[in-house]
């Protein structure tokens, strides 16, 4: 008995130092100068301010930063809005093509936006009409459609990084399971109350739901966060650009790669969703074990 | 359907219109034009546009195109088989572990799944500097160990190992906090009676706990493909390129180009043909929703965490 601990414990810090090891190194050189981090040592120096100072002002983490942060909060907040919206709509209403709605929110699980990169594209950056007359045109001949001229001109914009992604498959369906989990009678209480739908959605709905939103969030969060492909394409310039294209900018900077400035600034990255996923934790872990047990 | 608890079907419309107008505008008319796309022949630079319907079709899988893109085919469906199975097998296996009552689990476990946190592009690039041949700490310690300095990024097989690696190594927190998550949810009472039956450690784990973690790992599998499949973008992009190229036969394309890494070399890097691209997309939309229905016909519909 005694040895099978033993051996636990021996694999289980193996394992933690297989999985900690390279950001501890990270951390390391991170604290380097700049011909220290060249070097094999590992010795932690005193450069760990400058270097993040370097690559947050010299290397335009501080205004990636900003971005990804003002895109993640921006489509977290309005993923979580607009499917608990929809999952009431689906749950405590009955209106024609209910079912033909629900499928074709799900349907959209099977196409992954990255899928679609191309002819997004074109949607997004291509300019639109000078006005409602030529668009209106435009649609009147059916064809067109085949061949897209128009687009909203949001290349290098927040737009184009937000609107996408404010639809969310996942979201509908999660809060939909839940919603069915809450005991009709609440419903059908707060209506003899007197209260709306919209009422009912904030009073009671939202109260009740804290754990799904908070696992959604989380998992949106994320998501959302580490996008590279998409805004790789659409940005094109600093001002807009997200901050993990924005570190392979940084890692391509210039000949002689400023490796701690790039450490610096990779861990710097991994601190909002560290502390989104430390915040929620427990949400998340009991979210999850919520929607996995029924 | 039980009955409605609220009347007033406008309303009930006005909720979901937010919903279906960014889905309708974002996904489904960029499918459309996907499709659209793939049976014409389009020249970015001249600006026409001209209907061939299915060559861009056969140029990939029989035409001058083929070798390349069965190329990428193959490499992607080796790479996420690895990314999935090695994956999969290790956290398992430490999720396990860590579910141990043994003392400091907690610190354990706090250790094991903070690289939920990490993004693939992060990944990439600590690996990038963990692995530069000459000033990578791993060619520092083989060098002075074996003298050996291995050329990480541009020895086709080693490039490839190493990528596969750093996605395994980037979705471990992820897998791990999931197993945790399901490990939680099985009663202690079914291990402790088994072990009564005098079944052994490894009996209980197979017989027991294996088979209840059965439908979580039916999801990890897909979400572990659908990361392998797209989420690696940035890390092979800040990693490789896509590159080296191979030997014969793989030197149609680099080694580490992927489905979705040769979509945006041929759509976004001045490729005469933007409808070979399109065509590309269509074919790999096909794969991933043939997966996609896969996990919903016979996996447990009640987890689904995604991205989208």
């Amino acid at each position: 008995m005694n040895r099978t601990r033993w051996l636990t414990h021996a694999l289980l810090v193996l394992a933690c130092v297989l999985i900690t090891a390279p950001i501890v190194f990270a951390l390391v050189k991170a604290t380097q100068t700049r011909t220290q981090v060249l070097s094999p040592s590992l010795v932690p120096g005193g450069m760990l301010f400058e270097n993040v100072r370097a690559a947050w002002t010299g290397g335009n983490l501080g205004i990636y930063m900003r971005n990804s942060l003002i895109v993640a909060a921006a489509v977290t907040f309005g993923k979580t809005l607009l499917s608990l919206m929809a999952a009431t709509a689906l749950v405590y209403f009955d209106f024609p093509l209910r079912r033909f709605v629900f499928g074709f929110i799900l349907l959209t699980l099977l196409t992954p936006l990255e899928v679609l990169v191309l002819p997004l594209f074109d949607l997004v950056s291509q300019e639109p009409p000078e006005s409602w007359a030529a668009f209106w045109q435009w649609l009147r001949h059916p064809a067109n459609i085949l061949n897209p001229t128009f687009g909203f001109g949001w290349a290098n914009t927040y737009w184009a990084i937000i609107m996408p992604f404010l639809a969310s498959a996942t979201g509908v369906f999660l809060f939909n399971q839940h919603f069915r989990s809450i005991p009709r009678s609440l419903a059908d209480a707060a209506k003899m109350d007197g209260a709306g739908p919209l009422r009912f959605l904030r009073s009671v709905l939202v109260p009740l739901s804290w754990n799904t939103i908070g696992a959604l969030a989380v998992i949106q969060f994320v998501y959302v966060w580490d996008q590279y492909l998409w805004p790789r394409i659409i940005i094109r310039r600093e001002e807009t650009q997200v901050v993990q294209v924005g570190l392979s900018a940084l890692l391509n900077a210039s000949d002689r790669t400023e490796w701690g400035q790039v450490m610096a600034a990779a861990l710097i990255t991994i601190i909002p969703p560290l502390l989104v996923f430390g915040l929620l934790q427990e949400q998340f872990m009991r979210g999850f074990a919520l929607s996995s047990e029924k | 359907m039980q009955n409605a608890v609220f009347k007033g079907r406008a309303l009930a419309w006005l909720l979901l219109l937010p919903t279906l107008l960014i889905l309708l505008v974002f996904i489904y008319y960029p499918l459309l034009q996907s499709f659209v796309g793939s049976v014409f022949r389009s020249n970015l630079f001249l600006g026409t546009r001209q209907f061939v319907g299915l060559e861009n079709f056969r140029a990939l899988f029989v035409g001058p195109l083929a070798p390349a893109y069965y190329q990428a085919l193959g490499q992607t469906l080796v790479f996420s088989l690895g990314v999935v199975l090695i994956g999969l097998a290790l956290s398992l296996g430490i999720a396990t572990l860590a579910n141990q009552p043994v003392r400091g689990a907690r610190v354990y476990r706090l250790l094991l799944i903070w690289p939920f946190a990490l993004s693939p592009a992060v990944a990439g690039t600590v690996f990038v500097f963990l692995f530069n041949p000459q000033v990578g700490v791993v060619n520092d310690v083989l060098g002075t160990l074996f003298n050996i300095r291995p050329r990480w990024l541009d020895t086709p097989p080693l490039t490839f190992a190493l990528v596969t690696a750093a996605a395994i190594w980037k979705n471990l927190g992820y897998n791990i906090v999931f197993y945790l998550a399901a490990l939680r949810n099985i009663p202690g009472e079914l291990g402790e009676a088994a072990q009564l039956d005098g079944a052994n450690g490894p009996q209980r784990f197979w017989r027991v706990t294996f088979p209840l973690l059965g439908p979580m790992t039916f999801f990890l599998v897909f979400t572990n493909l659908t990361f392998a499949f797209f989420d690696t973008f940035g890390m092979i992009d800040i990693m490789t390129r896509g590159g080296p190229i191979g030997r014969p036969p793989l030197d149609e394309t680099g080694v580490t180009t992927t489905l979705i890494y040769k979509i945006f070399q041929d759509g976004f890097s001045g490729t005469g043909n933007l409808g070979v691209a399109a065509a590309q997309s269509t074919v790999l939309l096909f794969i991933v929703a043939g997966i996609a229905l896969l996990q919903f016909r016979f996996g447990n519909r009640r987890v689904y965490y995604g991205g989208g």
